[in-house]
């Protein structure tokens, strides 16, 4: 008896009298015999809840552990015991996607919460439920500006985004005829100049990222205004969390923001599950991807949530859809919900300044006592580069037996990056202690 | 009140009313009866040129989203910006409510286009 396989062999017998068959094997009497399966699967035998348990216990504990400074994407903040307990109810936490959107009043409502945020956060009109993290929500994006833009094929990218935002970009448009084009950088950020002589007719959008993929911020004044006299659109992408702190994408004048919502409440698991948020004008509001919660009342006059502008693809586009996206990430957009409705906007501020100052604080430090210096001389907000005098890969090794995830190795996400780079991120959790600590650990492995 | 005797149209269902050398541009009576309650219509960019035949753009309803294609080739001069907060306006007067107009730059494209009497015969055949 498995306490995960609810029936017993009496339960079992009773159902199928009940509809009139002797075996379960009956029930698939209507599959020609010779397209059906058959003799046993290979599968293991079931196993006892305690020996499952200790099987994933003993492959849990070759994880190894060390002290964070890992970034790039993926980051080690602190998450309020309010996610997991809100989150983790059953009323959120088993229910997929309600078909019968309404009835689920509260799934609504939280999403409908959430994109509120992301608009707060990006300075943007309109955000849609969320998407799968921040590379497809990149890629979202680009196909929204090609679908929005008249007789256009071309994207420009800026070389400084993650790299695997680009890989994701050239899965996406692989078989589309979609012309991806990655400008230069120059000292660390997007080189700008190089824009203008791109723009073009062809052109329906440029995607830059800030803080990029070293942790640079980039200053894009006056960019807004040379795309949109070539009616392309500008495409930001930001780690939201740097958006308490930075210039958001709407002041930037971007048509498109996006990112990857992980650093909300959601912890830096291998591949995930994140979230993507993808935030744009009203004006592209009907050729947004995915669905959007709109605030409405009921019949008495309440306020109530419906899934305003839902999966239009698989309803009423069909063949002439311009995405496949017809769903969302809403479980873990409800933890950033959650997240961000526990820290509060005066919180998110502070976790801003915080990440920033311990981030310099550290990059400080290296500089005067281990002697590195940084990539570039620019500015950043909780993540730097370093140039290392060795290889990045040797260094971090040799940093982690001091129990110290050091950073991430460029050259690792993007082998056409120098092997000597690597990019520390340092969030609200990391203490004075650990980062002291880094500092004698790093001067150890330069050694 | 607009009669459809005098108006030229598409196969694909869009009329087309020409004063002078401005085409304007809506969809039948007959398509909106079948597209149900307008939701949505995506107004074009003025200036915006197309050629006969292209797509130049959408409307929504809550059965189907489609396309509107140009009668003659020229350029977006006039759109019906009301219809943005009021779609249903195409299903209350469809031969009033243009959606955009285009000034032709072959007006000889109109003799492409179809008879109100030839329109109702594909109808018909549908």
């Amino acid at each position: 008896m498995f306490p995960y396989l609810p029936h017993t062999d009496k339960e079992i017998k009773e159902m199928l009298s009940d509809i009139g068959v002797d075996s379960i094997d009956e029930l698939f009497a209507d599959i020609p015999s010779k397209v059906r399966f058959k003799g046993d699967l290979k599968l293991p035998k079931g196993q006892s809840e305690l020996e499952v348990y200790t099987r994933l216990k003993t492959l849990a504990d070759n994880n190894r552990q060390a002290v964070s400074f890992l970034g790039a994407g993926n980051y080690d903040h602190i998450i309020p015991s309010t996610v997991g307990a809100l989150m983790g109810r059953t009323e959120f936490y088993t229910s997929y996607t309600p078909y019968q959107p309404e009835i689920s009043q509260g799934v609504l409502q939280a999403i409908f919460e959430f994109q509120t945020l992301m608009c707060e956060l990006t300075s943007l009109q309109v955000s849609n439920a969320s998407l799968y993290d921040g590379h497809t929500a990149a890629s979202e994006a680009c196909a929204l500006a090609i679908n929005s833009t008249r007789k256009t094929d071309t994207i420009l990218y800026s070389g400084t985004i993650h790299p695997y935002t680009k890989q994701v970009l050239e899965t996406y448009f692989e078989d589309l005829n979609i012309k991806l084009v990655e400008l230069p950088e120059k000292e660390g950020v997007l080189d700008t100049d190089s824009v203008k002589s791109r723009l073009g007719d062809n052109v329906a959008g440029l995607l830059v990222q800030s803080p990029n993929i070293y942790g640079n911020l980039e200053d894009y004044t006056g960019l807004s205004d040379l795309l949109h006299e070539h009616k392309s659109l500008l495409i930001v992408s930001s780690n939201p969390m740097a958006l308490g702190a930075i210039k958001s994408q709407g002041e930037w004048g971007a048509d498109i923001a996006i990112g990857d919502t992980q650093p909300f409440g959601l912890p830096a698991y291998y591949g995930g599950p994140s979230v993507g948020y993808i935030a744009a004008t009203e004006k592209l509001l009907r050729k947004m991807p995915g669905r959007i919660v709109g605030q409405s009342v009921d019949e008495d006059g309440k306020r109530a949530f419906v899934l305003t502008l839902q999966a239009r693809e698989q309803h009423i586009k069909r063949e002439r859809a311009t995405s496949n996206i017809c769903s969302n990430q809403a479980l873990a957009a409800l933890g950033n919900t959650i997240y961000l409705a526990t820290v509060g906007k005066e919180g998110l501020k502070e976790l801003a300044e915080q990440n920033m100052q311990k981030a310099h604080y550290l990059a400080e430090k290296l500089k005067k006592e281990a002697g590195v210096k940084l990539a570039a001389d620019q500015p950043f907000f909780n993540e730097f580069t370093l140039e290392l005098p060795k290889k990045a890969a040797d260094v971090a090794g040799s940093m982690e037996a001091d129990g110290i995830f050091a950073g991430v190795v460029l050259n690792q996400l993007d082998a056409s990056k120098p092997d000597n780079l690597l990019t520390v991120a340092v969030t609200e959790k990391r203490t004075v202690e650990e980062m002291d600590r880094y500092v004698q650990s790093m001067k150890g492995a330069l050694k | 009140m607009a009669s459809p005797e005098k108006l030229k149209f598409q196969k694909s269902h869009e009329w087309t009313r020409v004063e002078g050398s401005i085409a304007y541009v809506g969809i039948s009576d007959h398509a909106q009866e079948e597209l149900g309650d307008i939701v949505f219509v995506e107004i074009p960019e003025v200036d915006d040129e197309f050629d006969a035949g292209e797509e130049v753009t959408n409307i929504e309803s809550v059965k189907a989203a489609s396309p509107i294609y140009a009668p003659v080739s020229g350029k977006v001069v006039k759109v019906n910006q009301e219809l943005e907060d009021a779609p249903e306006l195409i299903n209350q007067k469809p031969y009033e409510a243009f959606i955009f107009a285009i000034e032709m730059t072959d007006p000889s494209e109109l003799d492409n286009l179809l008879s109100y009497e030839e329109y109702q015969k594909t109808i018909e055949e549908e």
